[in-house]
């Protein structure tokens, strides 16, 4: 632990913070004031979050240390601060998802993964910056201003989950919670240089986090390492009854896979569709790099191909927006939330309608628009229906590329981090960057991005995505902890360090 | 408006009916969430984030809501869906949470069943039935300021989410044809039927003025004749069974009129009104309305097991026809007789009367008599009386106690009737109690022995069927609150006939 002292707080992974307060060499209140002060120092450039908890933050560490003080055992990760996505609910903290439609409310509830972080004392600093209502893949549409990548803050740092990824690289927090609909938790993961994983679709549950599309919506760890990811995964995963979609089996051994460091003899398919036109050459180069290095491991690589999944984005843009349209209806300005309008003498419809065009944003109003479309008589087949089966299309060819292959690869996204503006005012630009991430949505599998190095010819980060079968998420970690260590290894640290300070 | 006579109506157009009853469970808690059902809480007191719809709640189904549904759809002869999932109903209105409704669509259930029903002159109809599903009722809005209490005209709106969330059955005939003249008493028949099947299988209470059944009436009319179905309006929210059958004879009449005057029937819903039985329009239906249905994704698939179906099956109560034909072996009544009982919709009372302890004869001849005239002068259900089966049973058994005789039971029930209390109480205030007391009876028998000594004498002499003069003249002096079972024992003693 010498080395650990002399380097600073906030540069610390989260196992070895839980570790350090389990141990007395720091309390978890100095760990969490050194995350709030360098939140003080550096967030008005990144903007990484909507509100910040300096109180509840403090109280949760004082719990933990008090905890400790009385000799009671304390869990995995005790004290170690993280940053949540404003999209689970936090009774008495402030949850926007991002909008003006939700500026204010303060939930009445705790999400269950709210409470899962809480009974496990994980000290939670304060809810992250996001795409409004989870839809993008820049935080651009944030209706809170845009979040800086921290290795550029002129670029984005992916979305929805833009603010927690962010926070994770500029050290704000060693943890971070995402959600990923189609890429939310992933891609934001692979251009700032982080660790982000999807688990399999309903093991963890979405009791209170506010549903963009309900059969597509996971959250997941984000954190700098593979193992604190799995420590995250392990703490916010398993089975609730608050969630009918909740699968009530075993949580994947996660923390033990993350710690093999061992894939010998595993099979791992590259999936032959992502590549190609519109992949940046150097996030190409980290790519096939990268799969060579799994050979070197003892891995065995094949070629697989999944035609259907060159389906996937046009069947995500009918199934997203129709579940959104639907979901998104109950922000009518009766209950909570922003009322725009009530001049005593308008009808409930007229503010209703006042305030949905006031609080919605483009983006959410042009998905909303989709969905509604995508559902109507006559349409539903042609549109929902038929994604549907793109959907069942998309399932068999994960289903057959596993029967020969333990894993699949594939970059995360297919470039690097772009510049904040660039694609704003072009969605289908904007859409292309969940290319490879779709398809585990709309399967329900589990998968994860990794970074992997900097693309050449920017010095921006690249992600490698693993994909595993559904329940079969350890996969993801024993594959990811063999590929960090060797990378590490071979680099003598690890790319964060790489990350121009702020 | 002018209507065309109910007759002249059936002389040219062949009614269609289609009958939507939503019948709300009885389960201590919501359909989607562990709030409590019970009815009358302060406004808002019993709601959580589900069922208030608040951002990043989730919907959990209620076991006991799905086999109840299961238990209707068996006792209504339906097929029991083997997998079927519910559905997102989506429309704007403040009184839905969610703005839509968790409901089922295309996979009800319980589908393609029937119920046979029994009509006044003791025939029987059958009523084919489309589908039963699952669904959660919205919220209740109040409308204030208005003069009508409804939305056109109030100032503002209140919203009780109390009931938002309370599973709903909601139950959907086939088109009814082939009823004709007797649609109206069809329609009657059938929600009556179903109410007490709802009832026997204890899954509700049923209670239509409480909201807990809800009845719209689906009508429209062809030329005799054809087949093709007419435009069809739709009578929401018809809630006693009166008014079931008094709306489908008004929408039989109104179609008809609009029908003859060369007018088109347009497709809307319509409100009934209770005072004069007529229907106004409510909200036009045009294609605009579109409820963009699709499979609940927060929700995993019901798919009931074949073995537990089948063990509910089992398991079902005496349906309601089963029983009527054994009440009647029991109470001993003809054909007839039993059918008037039903007509007058005295079953369930007199059975509870009987179970109360009162013995079948009394039971009947106060409900079938007294009290059914009763709720034929007012216009109410016999149910509707403000007395109970064990009310009455109280009275039957004073009589049978020799406490009251037939004049004073009577005047008893009334002053129930008429609010005055129990009828220990009413005995006790009005002083109504039979006179059994020998030494205060002796002084009447003796003065009419005096007064009558013509009659008197002839008992005396054996006529012994005479005595019934005296004992008239007793009970008329003692105002009719004497036992005259004892008055006659009295008087047969004096003249040494007994």
């Amino acid at each position: 632990m010498t080395d650990l002292i002399r380097t600073p707080i906030i540069k610390w992974g989260a196992a070895e913070t839980a570790s350090a307060i389990a141990k007395g060499e720091v309390s978890a209140v100095e760990v969490a004031q050194a995350h709030l002060d360098r939140i003080e120092a550096v967030d008005k450039k990144v903007n990484a979050f909507l509100h910040v908890d300096t109180e509840g933050a403090l109280n949760a560490a004082k719990a933990v240390d008090e905890k400790r003080a009385k000799g009671e055992e304390l869990g995995p990760l005790a004290g170690v601060p993280l940053a949540l996505k404003d999209v689970f609910t936090t009774k008495g903290i402030p949850t926007t998802c991002g909008s003006k439609m939700l500026e204010g409310w303060i939930p009445p509830y705790d999400a269950t993964l709210t409470t899962r972080l809480k009974d496990a004392g994980v000290v939670i600093l304060g809810k992250t910056n996001m795409d409004e209502f989870a839809m993008g893949s820049s935080t651009e549409n944030s209706a809170y201003g845009p979040t800086g990548n921290p290795w550029d803050l002129t670029r984005i740092p992916g979305g929805s989950g833009g603010g927690s990824a962010a926070a994770l690289a500029a050290f704000e927090a060693p943890l971070a919670i995402g959600t990923d609909t189609g890429g939310s938790i992933r891609q934001p993961g692979a251009v700032t240089g982080t660790v982000g994983v999807k688990p399999t679709y309903g093991s963890v549950s979405r009791y209170g986090l506010v549903a963009f599309s309900s059969s597509l919506d996971q959250g997941g760890p984000c954190a700098r390492t593979v193992l604190d990811a799995a420590l995250l995964h392990e703490a916010i995963a398993g089975h609730d009854p608050l969630d009918s979609t909740s699968i009530d089996a075993p949580v994947p051994a996660v923390v033990e896979a993350a710690k093999m460091r061992d894939i010998r003899g595993m099979r791992i398919g590259v999936v032959k569709e992502f590549a190609g036109e519109g992949y940046q050459a150097g996030v190409m180069q980290r790519f096939n790099e990268s799969v060579e290095l799994l050979r070197e491991l003892g891995a065995e690589v094949v070629e697989v191909s999944c035609p259907s999944f060159t389906l996937a984005l046009p069947a995500y843009y009918l199934i997203a927006p129709s579940e959104c349209s639907s979901n998104l209806a109950r922000f009518d300005a009766m209950r909570y939330g922003l009322r725009v309008g009530d001049n005593g003498s308008r009808s409930a419809e007229e503010v209703t309608a006042l305030t949905r065009e006031a609080g919605f944003g483009d983006e959410v109003k042009r998905r909303i628009i989709l969905g509604t479309y995508a559902l109507s008589s006559g349409y539903y087949d042609a549109y929902y229906g038929s994604a549907q089966k793109v959907r069942t299309l998309i399932s068999r060819d994960f289903d057959t590329a596993f029967a020969g292959v333990d894993v699949l690869v594939s970059p995360t996204t297919p470039t690097t981090a772009f510049p904040i503006g660039e694609r704003a005012d072009d969605p289908m630009a904007m859409y292309l960057a969940d290319l490879c991430t779709i398809p585990s949505n709309l399967a329900g599998n589990a998968a994860m991005s990794l970074p992997v190095g900097l693309a050449p010819e920017d010095n921006l980060p690249v992600g490698l995505q693993i994909i595993a079968p559904a329940m079969a998420d350890d996969r993801l970690y024993r594959v990811g902890g063999a590929v960090e260590a060797a990378l590490n290894e071979k680099w003598g640290h690890t790319l964060l360090e790489e990350v121009p300070a702020l | 408006m002018n209507l065309v006579s109910y007759e002249d109506a059936l002389a040219s157009y062949d009614p269609v009916m289609g009958l939507e009853v939503h019948v709300e469970l009885g389960t201590k808690t919501k359909m989607f969430c562990g709030c409590s059902t019970e009815l009358g809480a302060e406004p808002n007191s019993q709601t959580c984030p589900t069922c208030l719809g608040l951002p990043g709640s989730l919907p959990v189904v209620n076991a006991v809501g799905v086999e109840s549904a299961v238990k209707i759809g068996l006792a209504l002869n339906c097929e029991i869906a083997e997998w079927c999932r519910f559905a997102r109903k989506n429309y704007f209105y403040p009184d839905m949470p969610k703005n839509f409704q968790t409901s089922q669509y295309d996979e009800p259930i319980a589908f393609n069943g029937y119920l046979d029903v029994q009509l006044e002159d003791g025939s029987t109809f059958r009523v084919e039935i489309e589908r039963a599903h699952m669904e959660e009722d919205t919220g209740k809005s109040s409308h204030v300021g208005g003069a009508t209490g409804r939305i056109h005209g109030a100032t503002h709106s209140l919203l009780d989410y109390n009931r938002a969330g309370i599973p709903l059955i909601e139950i959907v005939t086939k088109p009814i044809v082939g009823a004709g003249e007797r649609a109206p008493e069809v329609a009657k028949a059938y929600v009556a039927e179903l109410r007490e099947l709802i009832k026997a299988l204890g899954v509700s209470e049923a209670r239509m003025d409480k909201g807990q059944m809800r009845c719209d009436v689906n009508l429209s009319l062809r030329p005799n004749g054809t087949e093709t179905f007419g435009t069809r309006s739709e009578t929401k929210n018809v809630n006693s069974l009166r008014s079931v059958e008094r709306a489908a004879r008004f929408e039989i009449q109104r179609h008809a009129t609009v029908l003859t005057d060369g007018g088109t029937i347009i497709q809307e819903t319509r409100h009934f009104h209770e005072e004069d039985g007529t229907t106004t329009s409510g909200r036009i239906k045009d294609n605009a309305e579109d409820y963009r249905y699709f499979p609940e994704p927060d929700l995993v698939p019901v798919a009931p097991a074949r073995e537990w179906v089948e063990e509910l099956r089992a398991g079902l109560p005496e349906l309601p026809r089963v029983r009527r034909a054994r009440l009647q072996a029991e109470w001993g009544l003809s054909d007839k007789d039993m059918q008037a009982v039903l007509n007058a919709g005295a079953v369930e009372p007199i059975q509870e009367t009987i179970a109360a302890g009162a013995p079948a004869d009394q039971a009947r001849k106060w409900w079938m008599g007294e009290l059914a005239r009763r709720a034929n002068e007012t216009g109410t259900e016999l149910s509707e009386q403000p007395i109970t089966p064990a009310q009455v049973a109280r009275v039957a058994a004073l009589v049978a106690e020799g406490k009251l005789n037939d004049k004073l039971a009577r005047q008893v029930i009334e002053a129930v009737l008429a609010g005055e209390g129990e009828p220990d109480e009413v005995v006790e205030k009005r002083g109504l109690a039979v006179v059994s007391d020998d030494s205060a009876l002796g002084a009447a028998v003796d003065q009419a022995i005096a007064e009558n000594e013509a009659i008197a004498a002839k008992i005396r002499d054996g006529k012994i069927a005479a005595v019934g003069a005296l004992v008239g003249a007793v009970m008329k002096a003692t105002r009719g609150q004497a036992d005259a079972a004892r008055v006659k024992d009295l008087i047969l003693e004096k003249l040494g006939a007994a």
